[in-house]
């Protein structure tokens, strides 16, 4: 075997954990953007029951912190019976909690769509679901976009506390071997490093798209 | 029948005695994001370039890597650092890595409330013969403050929120000491849930807070 020059033979190892977070990142943010749709639009229901559902799930998500929900998740539902991999924890968790930030974004985007596209719509004789479907839609997820790059961001930093469930992402494998090698300071420069380059593109893309956005418009 | 009062309620002094541990790495680590957050809102602007460089990769490279990475860091990496190397209490670590990782997102706030500060009170200040830290003092700053506090004020909400995090360098905050608690009694319902519920009622309640002080400014102008 080729010996790999310090501090880079480190990488091997911490790229098993990359592989976690990133899928992590995938799966959470799909569950996430899921539900924020359901509770977003839950949120602007009709019906007071539904409202009320809806705020107390954003509310009781937000508040409680995700930490706290993943150590909830871990310790004490198995108490009730119900048995999750770590995997699953950290994606429901993770899900459920950005969601419910996220929900508060599809709120906002649906309520910033100006009432006279409404009016028009209803001028034109559209039905309740054309309205939705044709005019607020693709006026409102144009305007989710940059919000959601920003919380998908967000999200791919908060999948390294599930490295405090035992979850073998790349914060865990750093601390795994800060224990077997104690070479502390190149392990978490390389962790920090790794987790810049996953994130900065993402930043770099959104700030792209939100140029080509304002282009033509002002 | 799975909550036991009894319990929780014998629980309930030490989840409030480690509730102080979690205020207090709050608010120091929110007193030192304030002032290198403004610290690094003033580097941005500066006329010297490496300067602001400098702010701008700090503050980008701090926001785009996870507070519990960063905390780490600070515990563990930093005494590695040669010649400068410092190993430092597990609440000093904390409170500096909570400050650190706020600050990027403070100075990014404090940068609106300057921009919002019309060019003309730039040129009365010019006009007046004021000097830099006379006009920054008497004139820009207590423009560009008063906006922002609200939210600042939801920072500081998320701030308390993060603390938890803490406990993976080993500060006996709330949700460690619950931990603790749970580890020697077998029961974690108890413990996590109320841990949970504290958290949930307390920023909502601040988060109430803060929109009085914004209904409040809303209205004063």
């Amino acid at each position: 075997m080729i010996a790999i020059p310090p501090p880079f033979d480190l990488l091997p190892t911490l790229w098993r954990g990359v592989g976690v977070t990133v899928q992590l990142t995938l799966f959470g943010s799909a569950l996430a953007f899921g539900v924020a749709l359901i509770i977003g639009f839950g949120r602007l229901s009709r019906f007071r029951l539904i409202r009320l559902l809806a705020t107390v799930y954003m509310e009781l998500f937000r508040g409680t912190t995700l930490l706290v929900q993943l150590f909830w998740a871990y310790f004490v539902l198995p108490h009730f019976g119900v048995e999750f991999t770590e995997m699953q924890i950290g994606v429901l968790v993770l899900g459920l909690n950005y969601g419910a930030y996220g929900s508060e974004i599809v709120r906002g985007s649906i309520l910033a769509v100006p009432n006279t596209q409404i009016e028009a719509g209803i001028a034109l004789n559209m039905s309740p679901w054309q309205i939705m479907r044709r005019i607020i839609l693709p006026q409102a997820l144009l305007m989710m976009l940059p919000p959601f790059g920003n919380l998908l961001i967000e999200l791919l930093k908060g999948t390294a506390l599930v490295s405090m469930i035992t979850l073998a992402d790349l914060t865990f494998q750093g601390t795994l071997m800060r224990v077997s090698t104690l070479r502390s300071l190149e392990i978490f420069s390389l962790v920090l490093i790794i987790y810049f380059l996953l994130a900065y593109p993402l930043t770099l893309a959104l700030r792209l798209f939100e140029r080509k956005m304002a282009e033509g418009r002002s | 029948m799975l909550w036991n009062w009894d319990y929780a309620l014998s629980i309930l002094p030490s989840l409030l005695e480690a509730l102080q541990v979690t205020i207090y790495a709050t608010i120091m680590g929110f007193a030192f994001a304030l002032i290198f957050g403004l610290l690094l809102a003033f580097g941005r602007r500066s006329k010297i370039r490496v300067l602001s460089l400098i702010s701008g990769a700090f503050v980008e490279f701090i926001r785009s890597t996870p507070l519990l990475a960063q905390l780490f860091f600070i515990f563990y990496a930093l005494p590695q650092l040669p010649y400068v190397g410092i190993s430092l209490s597990p609440l000093t670590a904390g409170i500096l890595g909570l400050g650190i990782h706020y600050s990027t997102y403070l100075s990014e706030v404090y940068r609106a409330g300057i921009d919002a500060v019309p060019r003309g009170q730039w040129e009365a200040a010019i006009a007046l013969n004021f000097s830099k830290g006379r006009t920054w003092l008497n004139i820009i700053l207590p423009q560009a403050i008063p906006p922002i506090v609200p939210v600042l004020g939801n920072y500081l909400i998320g701030m308390f929120k993060d603390t938890p995090m803490l406990s993976a360098v080993t500060v006996v905050e709330l949700l460690l000491t619950a931990r603790i608690i749970g580890t020697h009694s077998f029961r974690f319902i108890e413990p996590f849930t109320m841990v949970g519920i504290l958290f949930l009622v307390l920023s909502y309640i601040s988060s109430l807070g803060v929109q009085w002080l914004e209904y409040r400014l809303n209205s004063r102008t």
